[in-house]
């Protein structure tokens, strides 16, 4: 088990490091404007155009510039961004606290009711509460969560905003948790909401159908013959092994949601996060900052994928076996 | 003699789901749905723009007046506040702040949203198709070097890849020997969604491809002489046709939202060209004085995506019965 662990986890630096070389090639060869064109601004001459490649090191050669790149942005910290020319690194990390409070709660959210919907809508088949719920799940899945954002803060935060219900959302902003604990949950409410949606309606797919497919599996028709009752059956059973797909989702979904479907919500609340600094950099076509936030992104997709394969060993011992 | 007879009277497994997939209500009136967006956004936008509305979804009208009950209704008010929707010939959603005609727009916008989520979920299949066949068949290095590449892709948080692709095409376009792109052009927000969602098609067909190439009718294929290509093309992919087709249905949903997504922060359809996710994106600003900006277009993606995601479903059932459990592309932990 700790040999799989540290494999896993070497496996995942060097996962890391190629995804670095893929990120500097697709900013750096790809591009058809040349970075050093587009810091000159408008009307640059000749003289300023080689001036600046001679500043930024865009006439050495390409591997030198990677190392360089990788050097300034992780152990020099001063990679700054073409646009305002601020550091990069620590920008990325005044927006954690929002982001991973917007990403854990939206997680604990999806987790409860995408399983509490589905494991219903299983056990329910085919009866009108599994055709109510089967309906909203895709309804889940099919929406676009910036615009559901966006018309949510509309009608609730000033179509409705007399109406005693929805009086105490604000209309954005972030609170950090250690400054007011109360109004750190009131402004992250409707985003903890509109990141989870299209999880919600996932993870009740999967579950239900997961459910449906356990229940018919020999080890249970063996259990209810030994004579649990349904409820002990259902919970011991067959729920154990129908959530193990979950996992999975959980692990892709949690680094999916940290490391890039924030860049969709954090503008629309004005949380001043990571996801809102990729928004605007993406505005500005920003490209030192983006190729952070891009590491930063698979960074977190990488270590979630290492720890899901980690976990599935210790639940499902079929695997170590096999 | 009479054996023959049966056999031609059988009807084959194509004909069988077609039958399953009939009985299916909600995946007909999904499939309806769906052919009714189409040919409103393809057929209906010229019509109505032509013959109802009399302008084209980029004709501005700021001093214009419309007939309301008799009266000559201002298109944009002095405030700057566009019409609403209204029982009006011209106008029927209302109007953008430039006095654009919003139904208009979002025929002709949903037009470009299709082609981009049907361009790139054909691009992104054949390209899936490209990297899943030779891996399953030649198997060894082949195989490892093409699984570590969608491991690569896989990787990459969707949005976050895809805005980094398009953000550094969207700079100076894509220039590689005979291919030149230009960076308005919709080729971009195409491949930019097709390579991101590759891994997401190629992976479970590869899993599939990989148990059909042991089979006896591959072997016997082999055994008959037939090359690498002809075992690709003429024996493998036919029996991962009905999956490749519910993939499809899936990925042109999950397009069509990508899409919106890339247009709403701004590096998906050019501004120039309407797309639902362009409306939606220049609406935002104008969110409290005219909502419908915003709320038409989300609408129309919500309905566009639940018909496909709904066909998708029915399409698996109709096309699998025995795994009418499976979940596939939605559901990624296969």
């Amino acid at each position: 088990m700790l040999s799989f662990v540290a494999r896993r986890l070497a496996g995942l630096v060097a996962v890391l490091l190629a995804i670095s070389v893929l990120v500097f090639v697709v900013f750096n060869v790809i591009p058809g404007g040349d970075p050093a064109l587009r810091l000159a601004g408008r009307h640059p001459t000749q003289d300023n155009i080689r001036q600046i490649r001679k500043d930024w090191g865009f006439d050495r050669p390409i591997y030198v510039q990677y190392g360089d790149t990788m050097t300034r942005l992780f152990l020099k910290r001063d990679l700054i961004s073409y646009q305002d020319q601020t550091p990069v690194l620590p920008t990325i990390e005044r927006g954690i606290p929002a982001t991973m409070s917007l990403a854990i709660g939206a997680a604990l959210i999806w987790t409860v009711l995408g399983v509490g919907i589905g494991v219903l809508s299983g056990i329910r088949q085919g009866r009108l509460a599994d055709r109510v719920l089967t309906v909203v799940s895709m309804l889940g899945i099919s929406t676009p969560i910036f615009w559901l954002g966006a018309v949510l803060l509309y009608l609730l935060t000033f179509r409705f905003r007399d109406s005693p219900f929805f009086s105490w959302i604000p209309s954005g902003g972030y609170v950090p948790l250690t400054k007011d604990p109360v109004q750190w949950a009131a402004h992250l409410a409707l985003p903890w909401l509109v990141l989870s949606v299209v999880s919600i309606g996932f993870y009740s797919r999967v579950v239900r159908s997961s459910l449906i497919e356990t229940r018919s599996a020999d080890y249970v028709r063996t259990a209810r013959a030994l004579g649990l009752s349904p409820r002990r059956v259902l919970l011991r059973h067959t729920l154990r092994t129908s959530l193990i797909p979950v996992v999975t989702l959980f692990g892709l979904d949690f680094g999916a949601a940290v490391g890039g479907t924030v860049i969709l919500v954090e503008p629309i609340f004005g949380l001043q996060g990571v996801g809102q600094y990729a928004q605007e950099s993406v505005a500005h076509l920003d490209l030192p900052p983006l190729m952070a936030l891009t590491l930063y992104g698979a960074f977190f997709v990488v270590l979630f994928n290492a720890l899901v394969d980690i976990a599935y060993r210790v639940l499902d011992p079929r695997i170590r076996v096999g | 003699m009479a054996q023959q007879v049966a056999a031609r009277r059988r009807p084959g497994p194509w004909r069988l789901a077609g039958r399953r997939l009939a009985r299916n209500r909600v995946a007909i009136v999904a499939a309806g749905v769906f052919l009714a967006i189409v040919l409103a956004c393809t057929l209906g936008a010229p019509l109505w723009a032509d013959h109802v509305a009399h302008h084209g979804p980029d004709d501005q009208n700021i001093q214009g007046t419309v007939q309301v009950d008799g009266k000559a209704v201002p298109v944009v008010g002095l405030d700057g506040t566009p019409i609403g929707p209204g029982w009006h010939g011209p106008y029927l959603l209302g109007a953008d702040a430039n006095g654009r005609d919003l139904f208009v727009r979002l025929l002709y916008g949903g037009r470009t949203s299709l082609i981009v989520g049907l361009g790139a979920a054909v691009v992104c299949l054949a390209l899936a198709l490209a990297l899943a066949l030779p891996a399953a068949y030649f198997g060894g290095a082949v195989d490892s070097v093409i699984s570590r590449l969608l491991d690569l892709i896989w990787s990459f948080p969707v949005y976050l890849l895809a805005v980094a692709l398009a953000t550094s095409l969207a700079i100076g376009g894509f220039h590689a020997g005979p291919i030149s792109v230009g960076a308005g052009s919709l080729w971009l927000p195409v491949s930019v969604i097709a390579v991101v969602f590759v891994p997401y098609v190629a992976r479970p067909l590869r899993g599939e491809l990989l148990a059909l190439r042991r089979a006896e009718f591959v072997e016997a294929a082999v055994a008959h002489g037939a090359g690498p290509l002809r075992v690709m093309v003429g024996e493998l992919l036919p029996n991962i046709a009905s999956s490749a087709l519910v993939f499809f249905t899936l990925i042109v949903a999950n397009n069509i939202l990508t899409e919106a997504a890339l247009s709403y922060l701004g590096v998906g359809v050019s501004l120039l060209t309407p797309s639902w996710g362009n409306i939606i994106q220049q609406g935002f600003s104008s969110i409290v004085t005219a909502p419908a900006l915003t709320v038409a277009p989300g609408i129309a993606i919500l309905l566009t995506v639940v018909s496909l995601n709904v066909l998708g479903d029915g399409l698996r059932d109709a096309l699998d019965p025995h795994a009418s459990s499976r979940t596939s592309f939605d559901e990624r932990a296969v």
